[in-house]
């Protein structure tokens, strides 16, 4: 019996092999789609629409949803659709700011702390766990409460930085750990690379993955603290931002008096925000460890 | 390697490797409470130079607030910090005030110390925080190693994106909503208090059931976003496991399905779970704040919220400390069990 020569593969074009990672990985086309969404009422909005209606007592106060102010305004004049505009950008440039800032810190100190080991690890480690423990919240309270005057938004997310580096520290430095005994690694030390050319040439490329999802990760942690900041009224007050916005909503005691479109436009922009970071991350881990996919969707 | 052996490794106590792992997170147990009271301590100084107390309680006068007795509370206050001695002594004295739980006076509410201010409100966060928490952990790991396990229920996976969903939000988002729906569309639920205005706490039935009736939204808002977290933890924790080779020994081996589920795979699973649970008490404690803030609810959230807008420091740090120290010893409590369930813990470290 003769047994068939293979047949060969019409090679794939991109598009189907685009199409296909797509189909493969829900989460992280509606996370993607969702985000994009907001970077686009964000980048998009203020060719749009007037951007300065977001300034107080810009249009008539109080109104609800109407033709004239798609989503309504508040008590002090602002038009929430223009908030919407203004405050998302600013959330997001804080959360990736500090989120970036935090994973690189991380990521140093997660790459030094496992790969080399002893009493620097441990070191690190105990820093990290102990840093931990500290709620990152309560902190920020302390330290935003005690300079004096008005907050900037810099400073937050510095602040939030500095606070954002733990997580990513472990994750990056357990995966170091096993991933120093692996053969690539032994074949890089016998071919004369020094410690510092491991790191980058070996290490790095094969974290990408654990990288993209602890970013994504510490983005979004970012924003949650930038956000809880704000709304306790510890912000920049006079920022547009989205944590402003519900501060001055629970100050103005507007579930009370009705003024639902108030609170429920930065709640929807940080409910899709949340979810589509999310769910970005999760499909990120799936890629990292395709043994996540096994179960479910 | 599986702990299917035995449920509680009670043994391990009395062995030596558990002593030095005991010494050490009992260290740094020591080390986080020094930490955070050392933040306590320098950043106020670090923000405003020499003399704290007189330049808040400055600023306290000038922007209107009322206060009686300020000079008393200057002159209790430089007493007892010794503000004429050198900085180092300062910091011993502030550090055994830590030691010895006094917290000093609240600027807002003088002669009211700090410490009668968080013994008042403590109760009502310790309640709701607490069963919050331990019923939305069981429950999500319940729900969330069903999730997991092969012969579940198809039907099942659609909770899956729900789950997701609730549990990326934030807690007090949540809370928001739930009280727009549930407490002003409809008013099946308060708006806002832990009881109602007029009522006075005392330990009578009504009032019991007036503040459970009270709490019933802000513990909802907790539970529901914890129970999508710690679902999902423990489903991704299951499907780990799975992939095991014990479970596919025990199979081949013969072993009930149920058998292999229960004590193969979720007792495994929950291994990493409860350390997740450790590690998430800061988060849960802080997003807990603003939940309180939301509902108005008369726990350590608002007081600590109150005391940002009417600038009382002492208050803040006071409760700032108090939240970290509980925090520090849970996560102590824990760590000292853990080894309980899975000896291994003691030699990772």
């Amino acid at each position: 019996m003769t047994i068939a020569a293979p047949r060969a593969r019409k090679p794939q074009s991109r598009f189907t092999r685009s199409v296909a990672f797509a189909k493969h990985n829900p989460k992280l086309v509606v996370g993607v789609f969702l985000l994009g969404l907001l970077i686009a009422i964000g980048f998009l909005g203020p060719y749009l629409i007037d951007a300065t209606d977001a300034a107080p007592m810009s249009v008539r106060p109080d109104q609800s949803p109407n033709s004239e102010v798609w989503l309504g305004s508040d008590s002090q004049g602002r038009s929430l659709l223009a908030l919407l505009v203004k405050g998302i950008p600013l959330t997001l440039q804080v959360g990736f700011l500090a989120g970036g800032i935090g994973l690189a810190i991380g990521t140093i100190l997660g790459l030094i702390s496992g790969y080399v080991g002893g009493v620097t690890d441990t070191l690190i480690r105990s820093a990290a766990d102990v840093m931990l423990t500290v709620p990152g919240l309560l902190v920020l309270i302390v330290i935003a409460s005690s300079i004096d005057g008005f907050v900037q938004i810099e400073i937050i997310a510095l602040v939030v930085a500095s606070l954002a580096w733990m997580w990513p520290t472990r994750t990056i430095r357990s995966q170091v750990l096993s991933m120093r005994s692996r053969p690539y690694v032994e074949m890089a030390k016998l071919n004369g690379l020094n410690t510092f050319q491991i790191i980058v040439r070996e290490l790095i490329p094969n974290l990408l993955p654990f990288l993209a999802a602890s970013f994504v990760g510490a983005v979004g942690a970012a924003v949650l603290a930038t956000i809880g900041i704000e709304a306790l009224g510890l912000g920049p007050q006079d920022a547009p931002s989205l944590g402003m916005t519900i501060y001055w909503s629970i100050y103005y005691s507007s579930l009370l008096r009705g003024l639902w479109w108030w609170w429920a436009t930065p709640v929807a922009a940080i409910v899709v925000l949340f979810v589509s970071l999310f769910l970005i991350a999760s499909a990120l881990d799936e890629i990292a460890n395709p043994r996540l996919r096994k179960v479910g969707t | 390697m599986a702990m299917v052996a035995r449920r509680v490794h009670f043994k391990t106590v009395l062995q030596r490797p558990y002593v030095t792992y005991a010494l050490r997170r009992i260290l740094t147990f020591i080390a986080v409470i020094w930490v955070a009271a050392s933040i306590n301590f320098f950043l106020p100084r670090l923000a405003s130079g020499r003399d704290p107390i007189r330049s808040r309680l400055g600023q306290q006068a000038a922007s209107g607030g009322s206060i009686t007795g300020i000079q008393e509370l200057v002159d209790a206050y430089s007493e007892k910090f010794g503000l004429n001695e050198p900085l180092y002594k300062q910091y011993l004295r502030y550090l055994w005030d830590v030691v010895t739980f006094d917290l000093g006076f609240s600027i807002a509410s003088y002669p009211a110390r700090v410490a009668d201010l968080i013994q008042v409100a403590l109760p009502w966060t310790i309640v709701l925080l607490f069963t919050a928490t331990i019923f939305s952990f069981v429950l999500g790991t319940l729900v969330g190693a069903y999730l997991g396990w092969q012969n579940r229920k198809k039907q099942v996976d659609y909770l899956f994106m729900p789950l997701l969903t609730l549990s990326a939000v934030p807690y007090y988002v949540l809370g928001l909503i739930l009280v727009y729906f549930f407490a002003f569309r409809t008013t099946a639920f308060p708006l806002t208090g832990g009881y109602d205005i007029g009522s006075r706490p005392e330990w009578t039935f009504e009032f019991a059931l007036d503040a459970l009736h009270h709490s019933v939204l802000p513990a909802l808002s907790i539970v529901l976003v914890q129970l999508g977290s710690w679902a999902l933890g423990m489903r991704g924790m299951m499907v780990m496991t799975e992939g095991e080779d014990y479970m596919s020994y025990a199979e081949a081996r013969g072993v009930s399905p149920r058998t292999i589920f229960l004590r193969y795979g979720a007792r495994n699973a929950m291994l990493p779970q409860v350390t997740a649970l450790a590690l998430s008490l800061g988060t849960i404690a802080s997003q807990a704040v603003l939940v309180e803030v939301v509902f108005g609810y008369p726990g350590i959230g608002t007081l600590l919220y109150r005391s940002i807008t009417g600038v009382d420091y002492f208050l803040i740090y006071g409760i700032v400390l108090l939240v970290v120290f509980s925090i520090a010893l849970v996560t102590l409590i824990l760590d000292l069990i853990y080894p309980l369930l899975d000896p291994r813990i003691i030699y990772s470290r």
